[in-house]
């Protein structure tokens, strides 16, 4: 018979204690010491080599489906906070890792989920050191949700802030746009597309070390994930007033998510991604910037694709392919598949 | 990506531009009022303003937007009849996505779906079909809307619901033609068109016929386009080469896709579902698909509060009378966030595009 979740595996007693022992111990190693204790205990010491500030950051994961083209919501969850505080600057170190489990979850899905968390972790070296399972009723969560919190530590040489866009500054994505969300919209039952488009989940960590190394001075960098390279865009415009253009012609998108915005009518550049960033860099350094991403495999497609033109208040225009220019605004709600 | 890149190359459209100007000049100075020309369908606005082609074009052709986009003919009464059946018990509600925004008198699907209707949005009107398929025990009503382009697919959802037998499945049609919708705008004296362009998509259903009345009865010119920037722009060059040479015809630039008799099984669908006059009907022979008859008295808006009126500018915009940025509401009382009619709602809709793309203007 297939082993399932069972209420039982939240209760407390030995259900849970042979969860917690044959699925997360074994694949996330530094939770052994906080199962023994209450909590992960992390030398001060030893953050402080990395630099003088912590970087803290936490986000929850609920996507449908859990396995999709590309990833899984494992290494989404892994990946999604570690890039939160990659592109703050900081290197990501610790995370803990937290689960709600609908009753009826097959163990095995539980399991797979968890290997790819474990797998993620690992290629990032970043410890997964603590963590929590609940488990709620059949149909009072869909399968499975994560949360995840991580820190990392930031180098007293960095500066990175969605404020300090500056005139003349160049914008930088470090591949092509809307594959998450393009696998994801294409990944769903309802939907029989056939597409090969796979999520760009992934590790910034490294890509941003090596950007930094480049460039210690990096003005802004965000990770495009919900709402998009446009919401990121506004975001940094906002918080720096600053008029951004971006040139339609220089924004890399796969022809597979092309064509998947093509049939649904949407606009690539408000497509989720999880493993792209937006980084606002010194004209002067754009170059060198650029050709360091372009030596890492997470960066091998990026390019250019704008500019800051002045910080006389806040808007991202774009230069369309026609010579002509419009704003991108933010997404009001959900993207939603034309009718006709 | 092929059969697209083609028609959205800045070269090809750079020299149509040229040619526009040109002859725009050449009529200009004939004139003394600029021209007006009236893409009828979202669609195409969602073109003119994603590619900036109004930016483009010479000062002397003006574009007004129509109101061919399927959410903005929708009345509020027809959003207050669906979600009144969407709230009822048992009921499952099916429809696209961009008709689930669109405002009621009281709320539109989103909000009945967050309090707790059973609203699914669907891609096509036979996941529909499927959904009342595995699901016996409820009643699955699909939200029917569109104009020719959605209607072969709702059609031929209901003969396969018919032959199949289905006891549970039903629709909302809120079906409407083109030519009727064309018609009013003709009749309408303030508007001084000069030429239209019409949806491509449409005519490929229907064909050219129901278009020549345009230009045999009111005598403007028309050109089927296609939807890409240089579809656009090269329909535009046509329309304004029969403007200048004083010629009133249905002319046809989106040769790739429509047929002179458009696609005649569709159109034997529609007929054999339909009944299509002024309004969309289903016809008897299916009349036990149709939601209005299944579920008469609990779908129609006397059990419902009183309708707030329709903001009345919203008439004007979608007639082309008045541009969006004229109206009072725009941006302050009415935007996408906070929508008071579909027309803000759908990103064919004329206000929700110039929301979108329109303070660029402002800008260049």
């Amino acid at each position: 018979m297939k082993e399932i979740i069972t209420l039982a595996h939240g209760a407390g007693g030995k259900a849970m204690e042979s969860l917690i022992q044959h699925v997360f111990v074994p694949a996330f190693h530094g939770v052994e010491h906080a199962v023994l204790e209450d909590q992960a205990r992390i030398s001060l010491r030893l953050l402080a080599e990395h630099g003088d500030r912590l970087a803290f950051t936490t986000d929850s994961y609920v996507v449908d489906p859990l396995f999709f083209p590309g990833g899984d919501i494992g290494m989404l969850a892994v990946n999604g906070t570690i890039n939160d505080l990659a592109v703050g600057g900081a290197m990501p170190l610790y995370m803990s890792c937290a689960m709600v489990l609908e009753e009826g979850l097959p163990i095995e899905t539980l399991q797979r989920v968890v290997d790819s968390m474990a797998e993620a972790a690992k290629a990032a070296q970043v410890n997964i050191v603590t963590g929590d399972t609940k488990v709620v009723p059949r149909g009072q969560c869909d399968k499975l949700y994560i949360n995840t919190t991580g820190i990392g530590v930031i180098d007293s040489g960095v500066q990175i802030s969605s404020q300090r866009a500056r005139s003349g500054d160049v914008i930088i994505v470090n591949g092509s746009i809307g594959d998450h969300g393009a696998a994801i919209v294409s990944a769903r039952a309802d939907l029989k597309l056939e597409a090969s488009i796979r999520s760009d989940t992934q590790s910034l960590s490294e890509l941003v070390q090596i950007m930094l190394r480049a460039c210690p001075d990096i003005h802004c960098m965000r990770d495009a994930t919900r709402g998009g390279v446009a919401a990121v865009l506004n975001e940094l415009a906002d918080a720096s007033q600053c008029t951004m253009y971006v040139n339609e012609k220089s924004i890399p998108i796969s022809s597979d998510v092309r064509g998947v915005c093509e049939i649904l009518g949407f606009d690539p550049l408000y497509l989720a991604n999880e493993g792209k960033l937006i980084a606002v860099v010194p004209e002067p350094v754009a170059e060198l910037v650029l050709g360091a991403m372009r030596q890492h495999p997470s960066g091998a497609g990026s390019a250019i694709i704008g500019q800051v033109v002045d910080q006389q208040g806040s808007a991202v225009v774009m230069e369309t392919q026609f010579g002509a220019k419009r704003v991108i605004n933010r997404l009001v709600g959900e993207q939603f598949p034309r009718i006709c | 990506m092929k059969y697209i890149d083609e028609f959205r190359d800045p070269g090809q459209a750079r020299v149509l531009v040229q040619c526009i100007a040109k002859l725009a000049d050449q009529i200009a100075s004939l004139r003394s009022a600029p021209l007006q020309i009236m893409e009828f369908c979202g669609g195409h606005t969602h073109t003119i303003f994603r590619y900036g082609i109004e930016q483009v074009l010479p000062k002397s052709i003006e574009l007004v937007h129509g109101p061919g986009c399927p959410v903005c003919v929708l009345p509020r009464e027809a959003v207050d009849r669906c979600v009144a059946l969407a709230e009822r018990p048992g009921v499952i509600m099916t429809t696209f996505g961009d008709a689930m925004r669109v405002p009621g008198s009281r709320k539109n699907l989103l909000q009945a779906k967050a309090e707790g209707a059973d609203v699914r949005m669907v891609y096509s009107p036979l996941d529909a079909l499927s959904i009342a398929r595995n699901t016996p025990d409820k009643e699955v009503v699909f939200f029917a809307l569109g104009f020719e382009t959605t209607m072969p697919s709702t059609a031929l959802t209901l003969q396969q619901a018919h032959d199949e037998r289905l006891q549970n499945f039903s629709m909302l049609c809120n079906h409407v033609t083109t030519p009727p919708v064309l018609t009013e705008i003709l009749q309408d004296n303030q508007l001084q068109l000069d030429g239209f362009i019409a949806p491509g998509h449409v005519a490929m259903i229907i064909g050219e016929q129901p278009f020549q009345f345009v230009a045999c009865d009111y005598g403007k010119p028309l050109v089927i386009s296609g939807f890409e920037p240089v579809d656009v722009l090269q329909a535009m060059l046509m329309l304004l080469t029969q403007i200048h040479q004083g010629r009133s015809q249905v002319e046809n630039q989106y040769l790739r896709i429509v047929r002179q008799s458009g696609n005649t099984s569709a159109q034997m669908a529609l007929c054999d579902v339909f009944d299509i006059g002024e309004k969309v009907t289903i016809r008897d022979r299916y009349a036990r698909f149709d939601a209005m008859v299944r579920f008469a008295g609990h779908c129609h808006s006397e059990a419902l509060p009183v309708s707030i009126s329709e903001p009345s500018y919203c008439a004007e915009v979608l007639k082309g009378r008045i541009r969006p940025l004229q109206c009072p509401l725009f941006g302050k009382h009415c935007s996408p966030g906070d929508p008071q009619s579909a027309l803000m709602v759908s990103s064919e809709g004329a206000c929700a595009a110039y929301y979108q793309y329109g303070k660029a203007e402002a800008m260049a």
